[in-house]
């Protein structure tokens, strides 16, 4: 494919089925994952526990992110109050000795939880690829619901067992609310 | 998580659910986001509004003279150089307290209660914070240079002294403002797509489209988002213990008689707490009877809240004793000293006035009546933060006023625009609060949806 004008192998995004309760999208989402399905996502107002294990994500890293960035808080601190107190700026207060760690301990621990918990935010929004105002699930009139009181399964066309028919035919054998595919 | 919550409700029948019944996701939805959607504006809000934006106009006056004439304006002498804009800012940044307590600590101690209240308090915590944080800038008499406080390269070569609590402080609160506030953030993006998605005006839409960073509900974005949730929370828990230790440390490291005491982080974060659960319910009383949020921000809340506040004064209460019996064990003049200034000197009405209220009046919260009747619990609360702020002052003041020695003894007047700068963060505080209430959902929408028990995947179905 060259780069000129963007070729639409798909013609739409995919297809989404709307459901009515937390128990109804997770059982059709292990019925989706079960069928070989691998390139879907399941969206709920709020969260639903085991919906995104059942549509195999397991590499959730937020935990790893914050702890190095609270490491990394940590160690600037650290070095900071060395160097600037032993190097940069010595001052001589009561004779007291330069490297007096203690007094260094607040300012570590502060810059632990700033470092580390930025870096969980921060994290958590780069990796779900936030911000992106546009999605074309957002083009789905009923999707609107998705952020009060209905639960969605999208099954994308990228996904190599994605046929429109085919896949249709699948999702309404899981008896969703509606059926609506995505444009872009 | 939520199996905790389930068990909690069946094992107390007599208590009143953290949530009225018959409410559906919907119900929750359209009742807390109507508030800023489609309510309109009251006259109400509209005369508090003018009201408070105009104190908060009288903190602009009392700056803007600040800055023209420097710190003098304020009562503050040698020996009291503190006064008001310490007393005010220990008092400010305690007040915030609760707001992190309610949504950090009791989200990993699983309180449910706490999904319909931690969305303001937490709002109400970073308002505070940035009213603290005015008094030691305007303190510093050359507000445009505060940047100095932090560490940076400059021509001067210059750097802040680390082994002082005062930087200390700095790191404190500013660490524990970014937090706050990317805590508070992080808790509202999912209600905010809510609300785009809700909204009918265009710009609203626009708005709160940009604001919810695109948020959609994904079940992988949910995953990483309760995580990043959950480590807040426990990274916020040590935060909020750790804020108040450090302003106490100002104190507690110097040698003045009065302030030279272990006790002081432990009994400052208890006090910290009393007075920030005293705001809370002092803003949950009026705001759930003026927008009928009863059935979500329960009795039992206010019940709670007030539980929080005895446990919290008490050990307050139990500070003051062990000072006391402390400053007479040590047989240390000094500290004797001050303990007679207190209760002769010449503000010793504020410090019987605190005694009075922290030992005594405190405890008609172990009075169910009373915590059960929102119009007494606000007055109360009322009550308990003037005590609080009579503590700070009593503090900060009486312990300067007659240090060691006799040639340095003074007093501490404080003038009218300790006052206006005093009472001008008050308005600000309302203020903000006011605006916060019309613009953001103050209820925490999706952790509300999440108390129903349709929320909970039927296990039995989703495992057969």
């Amino acid at each position: 494919m060259s780069h000129g004008a963007p070729v639409n192998v798909h013609p739409v995004y995919g297809l989404m089925a709307e459901f009515d309760t937390p128990t109804d999208v997770l059982l059709a989402a292990k019925k989706v994952y079960a069928e070989g399905y691998r390139r879907i996502d399941a969206y709920s107002p709020q969260p639903v526990h085991g919906l995104a294990e059942a549509i195999g994500f397991e590499k959730n890293r937020v935990a790893f992110v914050c702890l190095v960035g609270g490491l990394l808080g940590l160690l600037t601190a650290y070095a900071l109050q060395v160097w600037i107190n032993l190097v940069a700026y010595p001052l001589n207060i009561g004779g007291r000795p330069l490297y007096s760690w203690p007094s260094f301990v607040i300012v570590c621990f502060e810059l632990t939880i700033l470092f580390g918990g930025l870096s969980a935010a921060i994290g958590m929004f780069a990796m779900n690829g936030l911000p992106l105002p546009y999605h074309p699930v957002f083009n789905v009139p009923q999707f609107a619901a998705a952020s009060r009181d209905r639960f969605f399964i999208c099954i994308e066309s990228v996904d190599p067992k994605f046929e429109m028919a085919a896949t249709r035919s699948f999702l309404e054998s899981l008896s969703p609310e509606s059926i609506a595919e995505v444009p872009y | 998580m939520s199996e905790n919550r389930n068990t909690n409700v069946v094992a107390e029948p007599a208590e009143t659910p953290v949530l009225a019944p018959g409410h559906t996701f919907e119900t929750i939805t359209d009742k807390i986001s109507s508030i800023v959607l489609t309510d309109g504006i009251s006259l109400g809000w509209l005369f508090l509004l003018a009201i408070s934006g105009g104190v908060a106009g009288v903190l602009g006056i009392a700056a803007t003279y600040l800055l023209y004439k420097g710190v003098g304006i304020w009562g503050i002498n040698i020996p009291i150089g503190w006064g008001f804009a310490i007393v005010n800012f220990v008092w400010w940044i305690g007040i915030g307290h609760a707001g992190t307590l309610i949504s950090a600590i009791l989200l990993l101690l699983k309180q449910s209660w706490r999904n319909s209240i931690n969305r303001f308090a937490e709002a109400m915590t970073l308002f505070a914070v940035m009213c603290a944080g005015m008094f030691p800038v305007l303190h510093t008499g050359r507000p445009w240079l505060a940047y100095w406080l932090f560490p940076y390269p400059n021509t001067m070569q210059v750097w802040p002294q680390f082994r002082s609590p005062l930087v200390w402080d700095v790191f404190a609160v500013s660490t524990y403002f970014t937090i706050s506030l990317v805590f508070w953030y992080t808790g509202l993006v999912p209600d905010l797509a809510t609300l785009r998605d809700s909204a009918k005006n265009k710009v609203a839409r626009f708005v709160y489209g940009m604001l919810s960073l695109g948020w959609r509900g994904s079940a992988r974005h949910w995953h990483r988002y309760e995580t990043a949730y959950l480590l807040l929370a426990g990274l916020s828990t040590p935060l909020v213990l750790s804020v108040h230790t450090v302003v106490s440390f100002d104190f507690a490291v110097g040698i003045v008689p009065g302030w030279h005491t272990t006790i002081f982080p432990p009994y400052f974060v208890a006090g910290a707490i009393y007075s920030g659960f005293a705001m809370v319910l002092v803003l949950a009383i009026p705001i759930r009877a003026a927008y009928n949020l009863r059935d979500f921000i329960t009795d039992r809340h206010l019940d709670n809240c007030a539980k929080f506040m005895l446990a919290t004064g008490l050990i307050v209460a139990y500070g003051y004793v062990i000072e006391f019996f402390i400053n007479w064990w040590s047989g240390n003049p000094y500290e004797w000293n001050n303990i007679m200034n207190r209760f002769h000197g010449i503000y010793a009405p504020f410090y019987w006035g605190l005694v009075a209220i922290n030992l005594g009046f405190v405890n008609v919260l172990w009075f169910r009546k009373v915590r059960r009747s929102p119009i007494i619990l606000f007055f109360v609360s009322v009550v308990i933060l003037v005590a609080m702020w009579l503590e700070r002052f009593v503090i900060v003041v009486i312990s300067l006023q007659k240090d060691f020695l006799v040639s340095s003894w003074g007093e501490y007047i404080p003038t009218r625009w300790d006052w206006a700068t005093y009472i001008g963060t008050l308005g600000l505080f309302f203020a903000a609060f006011l605006l916060f209430i019309r613009v953001l959902p103050m209820i925490s929408i999706f952790e509300m949806r999440d108390l129903l028990p349709a929320a909970k995947p039927h296990e039995a179905e989703v495992h057969s």
